[in-house]
């Protein structure tokens, strides 16, 4: 009964905002209805909607399934600095983290979703019931490492959500303990998600030991500059209280993991470039494009010059401490990682394809509607989510506050 | 009151809810049956028996013919192998279509199980600078040979390997193939074949009523639904029967050798033993069934 209760005065606090909230979720839902219009037409006809034909294969969809599992991998490390720097609001940073992770892992199991002919039939994936090939498909463990993780996440931040709602003390050893297992799992979804292209001999562009490495770093760019907003929001209308130091502290962490990155792509880059091999033709059409196709020169240099800007932004001290330049860099390197992830690590592995043949490829109207769709659903599940866990963390909801409420109706009945 | 009122109603709300869904979805009992059908490689004899009646009619009804739908196993002691005489080969295409029509592709969209490159003699074997698109008047154009290129029917074959749910594996006569029902379309098995042999139904497949082949096989050339990935079987319906592939027959110029590579008096065996044969990307490991020679 009492979690009846508790449903029903979320859902309530769902519909309680300012009105940039009204907004805000106004906008949300033109998106939603954008979108779901794209993708109830890729239902009906299949995946001739989208541009992928055999030769590319795979395209945009995939490539968002691959940056939503790195924000929702990156959400959760974050963990980690915050625990050995000692950031006070500790509690809170591991909710807010493990709820955007929670959002994101969702996220990324729509794109696979739609991206696959059959969807109806994804239980036979599932043991048992299905035919799972485990272990040799890392699809498969990719499933269920998102699984598991998912799983993990969502226990912790509900039961430390629901300690506080009941105003009860949360099982603190078992938070932690599970706290410090979804942290290997975060960098573990992250690796199997980068094995699941690397392990394709027959796609030289992604048969690279580097490209597990080069995931994490760039996970660790786009996934906190999330958090980073999210935190300043909540500092302005909540009590959350997290100091400017940690804010700077976060974007230091970014600059480390954006110099690794630039670190990993020269090496490969010296690599293939001096070489000079036929797999060179993956980042030559990447970058200058071959012949004349040029087609995604233009995204990738977008990326990298964003990336770079970013990195100069969070690199000078002052640029850094500087809120406005912080959120400029901070939008800058998550479009960085989203350009890169979303278009330059799927395309050029099926450019040319296997073959040889070269098939231009660019997003569809319907691939984009639909990944609209996700995102924006996305963002209101992640809305309403942290909604709740304001009200309950910061507003003093909790099952007194419902109770109370209750009573006082009755009373006036 | 009042209470019990709201929960009765509710109930009844759920119950018409969940009753025009399945209305919605047009969920007749045979498509329940379908949506629960088990791999095919768990399927009983009495299942599989059940399973073809079903299908011959469905086909029947769909197409107004009469069908012959096998599921003929393996024939013990063989393993197919194939050899395409790359000095013979004009590069006329004939098997493209040869095969489209025998293993039911779809002709909108178009589906081509070989793809035939046309390479420049002054390169040799090099995909980048070949082109699947040439169009000219006549073959073979002068400075260029042609490299025909399907299933290479790898003995150990990465697209098996990576399939999330084992829709795809290798039979004991060494032909790869897949369960049509079973394939969720992730695609995975066309990222990671070298030779751009399987292909996805990307739109609903459409073949002409009166161009259908009836003689099928469950693993082979029966019709495709939207979503699925298909590939070359060597024609599993024909050689489990004793006869050619469809390309083979079709050949003009006789490029095209297919045998049991297990017996020692085939065709396959002789040029493996007094031609000299090469593989496809031999640095991969998938170590083909598909070989090519010069046989002049």
């Amino acid at each position: 009964m009492n979690f009846i209760r508790f449903v029903k005065g979320s859902i309530q606090l769902f519909f309680r905002g300012t009105k940039t909230y009204y907004a805000w979720l106004l906008f949300l839902f033109v998106l939603i209805v954008w979108g779901a219009g794209g993708y109830a037409g890729q239902l009906r006809d299949g995946l001739i909607t989208t541009n992928m034909r055999d030769s590319v294969s795979w395209a945009f969809y995939i490539g968002n399934f691959t940056f939503l599992v790195g924000v929702a991998a990156a959400a959760v490390m974050l963990v980690i600095p915050a625990y050995i720097y000692n950031w006070k609001p500790i509690k809170e940073i591991v909710i807010f983290g493990e709820l955007l992770a929670v959002c994101a892992v969702i996220m990324s199991i729509a794109f696979i979703v739609v991206d696959i002919g059959n969807p109806m039939r994804f239980w036979h994936m599932l043991p048992i019931l299905g035919t799972m090939n485990f272990p040799y498909s890392m699809l498969s463990w990719d499933f269920f490492f998102l699984l598991a993780y998912l799983i993990i996440n969502f226990v912790v931040v509900s039961h430390l959500l629901y300690a506080i709602f009941y105003k009860k003390e949360y099982r603190k050893k078992m938070v932690l303990t599970i706290v410090f297992i979804s942290i290997p799992m975060a960098v573990g979804i992250h690796t199997v998600t980068a094995f699941l292209y690397n392990a394709l001999p027959a796609r030289p562009f992604w048969n690279s030991a580097l490209l597990a490495p080069r995931f994490l770093a760039s996970a660790f760019c786009s996934g906190p500059a999330i958090l980073l907003i999210l935190f300043q929001i909540l500092r302005k209308i909540t009590n959350f209280e997290i100091k400017d130091e940690a804010i700077w502290r976060i974007a230091e962490l970014m600059v480390y993991a954006m110099f690794i990155y630039l670190f990993f792509t020269i090496a490969e880059l010296f690599k293939e470039f001096y070489s000079g091999t036929q797999h060179l033709l993956y980042w030559k059409y990447l970058l200058f494009g071959i012949g004349d196709n040029k087609e995604l020169v233009p995204y990738s240099w977008l990326s990298i010059g964003m990336g770079f800007a970013a990195f100069i932004l969070f690199l000078i001290p002052k640029t850094r401490k500087n809120f406005v330049t912080l959120n400029i860099g901070t939008v800058l390197i998550y479009s960085s990682v989203y350009v890169e992830k979303g278009i330059a690590l799927i395309i050029p592995g099926f450019t040319p394809d296997v073959l040889g043949q070269i098939y231009v490829y660019t997003p569809s109207m319907t691939e984009i509607r639909t990944a609209v769709l996700i995102f924006s659903l996305g963002s209101l599940l992640f809305t309403f989510l942290v909604k709740v866990a304001i009200a309950i963390i910061f507003e003093n909801y909790n099952i007194g506050s419902i109770r109370g409420k209750e009573e006082s109706v009755r009373i006036q009945a | 009151m009042k209470k019990s009122n709201s929960r009765r109603s509710f109930l009844k709300n759920i119950s018409l809810a969940s009753a025009s869904a399945l209305a919605l979805s047009g969920c007749s009992l045979k498509e329940l049956e379908k949506f629960f059908q088990k791999n095919f490689r768990t399927l009983s004899e009495k299942e599989k028996k059940q399973l073809i009646e079903d299908l011959e009619a469905e086909y029947k009804e769909k197409y107004h013919k009469e069908f012959h739908l096998s599921d003929k196993p393996a024939i013990d002691g063989t393993l197919f192998g194939y050899a395409l005489d790359i000095s013979r080969c004009i590069g006329c295409r004939k098997c493209v279509y040869a095969c489209v029509e025998e293993n039911n592709q779809s002709r909108e969209p178009q589906i081509h199980w070989i793809q035939v490159l046309q390479m420049e003699k002054e390169k040799g074997i090099d995909f980048v600078h070949s082109d699947v698109h040439y169009n000219p008047e006549t073959v073979p154009e002068e400075g260029h040979f042609y490299l025909p290129v399907q299933c290479q029917q790898c003995r150990t074959p990465q697209c098996t390997t990576v399939c999330p749910v084992k829709a795809t594996w290798q039979e004991p006569d060494g032909i790869v193939v897949v369960d049509y029902n079973w394939c969720i379309g992730c695609r995975y098995c066309m990222a990671a074949c070298p030779y751009g042999a399987r292909h996805f139904n990307w739109g609903k497949p459409e073949i002409p009523e009166e161009e259908i082949n009836t003689e099928m096989h469950y693993l082979g050339n029966r019709p495709r639904m939207k979503g699925v990935v298909e590939k070359c079987t060597f024609c599993i319906q024909r050689v489990r029967e004793g006869r050619y592939p469809a390309c083979v027959e079709i050949c003009p110029v006789g490029a095209r050798k297919f045998g049991n590579l297990l017996d020692p008096n085939s065709e396959i065996r002789y040029i493996l033993e007094n031609k000299r044969v090469l593989v496809l990307k031999e640095e991969l490991n998938t170590q083909p069934k598909f070989y090519y020679f010069f046989g002049v």
